[in-house]
């Protein structure tokens, strides 16, 4: 360290950065390193472009074979039928939007009431001991959950509900709904938590209760990024694959009975995945268009979760 | 001249009172549910499953009688799986994170790319897994082997790795780069023995948590055709293998209740195995956790 304080150490240094200037090795390293960083961000961009390559190829091959409109109008989803296959993906839709809707049925309201609790009535170190739980319960993987939903809440729903069948779309539904809470409420607690304080002190000030102060004056401003969350679950929920997969059964109808047997479209294509539909079959080409509707779906809520936090988001 | 109306504050106080403290309660019996709902979710789970787990467990194969079931095979290849994923999915999601907070100039380009991770983040994992099936398993020709899996689970858990290695490099004060630049450093030298020594830990963390959840995933594995019955070790990454989530799927979807039990055993062995993974991120965090 006593060095450093010389004057012949001083010019050493202008020595190095002179030497550095003039090292050709570290010129082309300088050069070369920022195309090689962007080509792996191209990475990135390349693999949206291969999503959106492989689904449209595919689902081509399978409208040459299946018209768009049966796909799009019949009512029944029934590929492995030999003599007669029908192709209508109605039936799939309706087992995702059926699974869906129960599971934001549980997750929104307690979600919410996580994320109020902890934003406004939580202590520090209450807050600081449920947001790691909420996390291992975003941590926990999907076929754990599915397991828990096949062996665990299926039984017990069945002694509630008798005319339950083993495989249904409620078990599978209620499940999910417990799996997406964490993303709710870390969401919602997030837009609430930055709701300024002036503003509900300026609340408190003039006598309103805490809850008022939740419910009139935080919820309002946060709003925008607490129905960006809900639509964030819901795009999580329709593509859930493992849950619904094991609990919710292998029967594609159309119809809003939670407590039958359904199928939902990541389901169909973890069903044909896991047999052994030959490669080239009609079979084999439709889990491509079932995955472009899929990803239509999840794409499409994505974007509007992104416009409503974008667009109504109050700045403070 | 009064402001306030002291008539409207007191009216009803005793009621709205009444109501804030019962709605308090309601809220936190609520929140209390996720932590029920996981214990109960690890009670079952030990509860079934701790009788099975024992060494024969671990070093036996699949068998199809639930006596002789040992998930050996699905954990050697899940170490496998790992083996191909830590390196390509590092490199892509730490190189895009440095091109991106380092090199990006503010354009439509970037702005592009980081819509396009943000989107990629949300597609379905089984999109992916559809992704896989075509580029790799099929247009490669990699068959179903451990590379075409572990190049789709790095496609998969890339956004998350460039998202939280973003957060670590702009967590990095600014002074700290411009003293270096001060010193005659190039840009490559401060990004390298500056910047990212000191992002490090934070891009640690949040590499490990992203793959992490590559370890849990079943989904695009199924799609890009891990098998479901192994009595092999994989000796390469040209070979076929299977999972510890997809053996579990296999057992739970087992008729025989017997199985049930087995699939608790392997749950068990999966929740360590990803324990594991976090406390080393935990680690990792607490000890280099440098506050500026």
């Amino acid at each position: 360290m006593k060095n450093i304080n010389q004057g012949s150490e001083k010019f050493k240094i202008r020595e190095m950065i002179e030497i550095n200037k003039t090292n050709t090795r570290s010129q082309y390293l300088e050069k070369l390193i920022p195309i090689l960083l962007l080509s792996t961000a191209i990475v990135s961009v390349l693999t949206t472009l291969g999503i959106i390559f492989t689904l449209l190829k595919e689902t081509i091959i399978f409208f040459e074979r299946v018209s768009i409109i049966e796909f799009i109008t019949a009512k029944e989803w029934l590929p492995f039928v030999p003599s007669d296959p029908s192709y209508g993906i109605l039936p799939l839709i309706s087992g995702t939007l059926l699974v869906t809707f129960i599971a934001m049925i549980v997750a929104v309201p307690l979600g919410l009431a996580a994320a109020i609790y902890m934003s406004e009535y939580a202590t520090d170190k209450t807050r600081r001991l449920l947001k790691p739980i909420l996390e291992v319960l975003a941590g926990v993987p999907t076929i754990v959950y599915g397991f828990f939903a096949l062996t665990f809440v299926t039984p017990i729903l069945k002694k509630i509900l008798p005319e339950l069948s083993i495989f249904n779309a409620l078990s599978p539904g209620i499940v999910i709904g417990i799996m997406i809470i964490p993303a709710i409420a870390s969401l919602s607690e997030d837009a609430m938590s930055s709701v300024p304080n002036s503003i509900r002190e300026g609340a408190l000030a003039l006598g309103c209760t805490k809850l008022e102060v939740a419910i009139k004056v935080v919820l309002p401003a946060a709003l925008s990024g607490i129905i960006a969350s809900f639509v964030l679950a819901f795009s999580r929920a329709i593509g859930e694959t493992m849950i619904v997969s094991v609990a919710g059964g292998a029967t594609p109808v159309l119809s809003l009975d939670a407590t039958q047997s359904i199928q939902t479209m990541t389901a169909y294509i973890v069903q044909v995945s896991s047999g052994d539909a030959g490669y080239g079959t009609t079979i084999y080409y439709s889990i491509y268009a079932v995955g472009m509707t899929l990803f239509l779906f999840t794409l499409l809520m994505n974007l509007i979760s992104q416009w409503i936090s974008k667009r109504f988001r109050e700045e403070y | 001249m009064r402001i306030l109306n002291n008539e409207q504050i007191t009216n009803g106080i005793g009621r709205r009172l009444l109501t804030n403290k019962f709605t308090k309660v309601i809220l936190f019996i609520a929140t209390l549910f996720s932590l029920v709902v996981l214990a109960v979710l690890m009670y079952r789970i030990m509860n079934q499953g701790l009788p099975k787990l024992n060494l024969d467990f671990l070093t036996k194969f699949a068998s199809r009688r639930p006596a002789n079931a040992g998930i050996s095979g699905a954990l050697v290849g899940s170490i496998w799986l790992m083996i191909v994923v830590v390196p390509f999915s590092m490199v892509i999601g730490v190189g895009t994170a440095i091109y991106l907070e380092e090199y990006a100039k503010k354009n439509w380009f970037t702005s592009f790319i980081q819509v396009n991770i943000q989107n990629l983040a949300g597609v379905p994992s089984i999109v992916f897994g559809l992704l896989g099936l075509t580029i790799f398993v099929r247009a490669m020709d990699l068959d179903r082997s451990i590379l075409a899996a572990g190049l789709t689970m790095s496609l998969l858990v890339m956004p998350v790795i460039v998202v939280s290695a973003q957060e670590a490099l702009k967590a990095v004060p600014r002074q700290l780069g411009e003293a270096s630049y001060g010193l005659g450093a190039t840009k490559w030298q401060t990004i390298k023995n500056i910047i990212l020594p000191a992002a490090i830990p934070g891009i640690l963390t949040g590499s490990i948590l992203a793959i992490s959840r590559a370890i849990g995933e079943t989904a695009p594995l199924i799609v890009v055709g891990a098998l479901a019955f192994v009595n092999f070790y994989p000796s390469s990454i040209m070979d076929s293998f299977t999972v510890i989530p997809i053996q579990i799927y296999n057992w739970t979807t087992r008729p025989q209740i017997e199985f049930q039990e087995v699939a608790a055993a392997g749950i068990i062995v999966l929740l360590v195995f990803l324990i594991i993974m976090n406390s080393i991120a935990i680690i990792i965090r607490n000890k280099f956790n440098k506050r500026y």
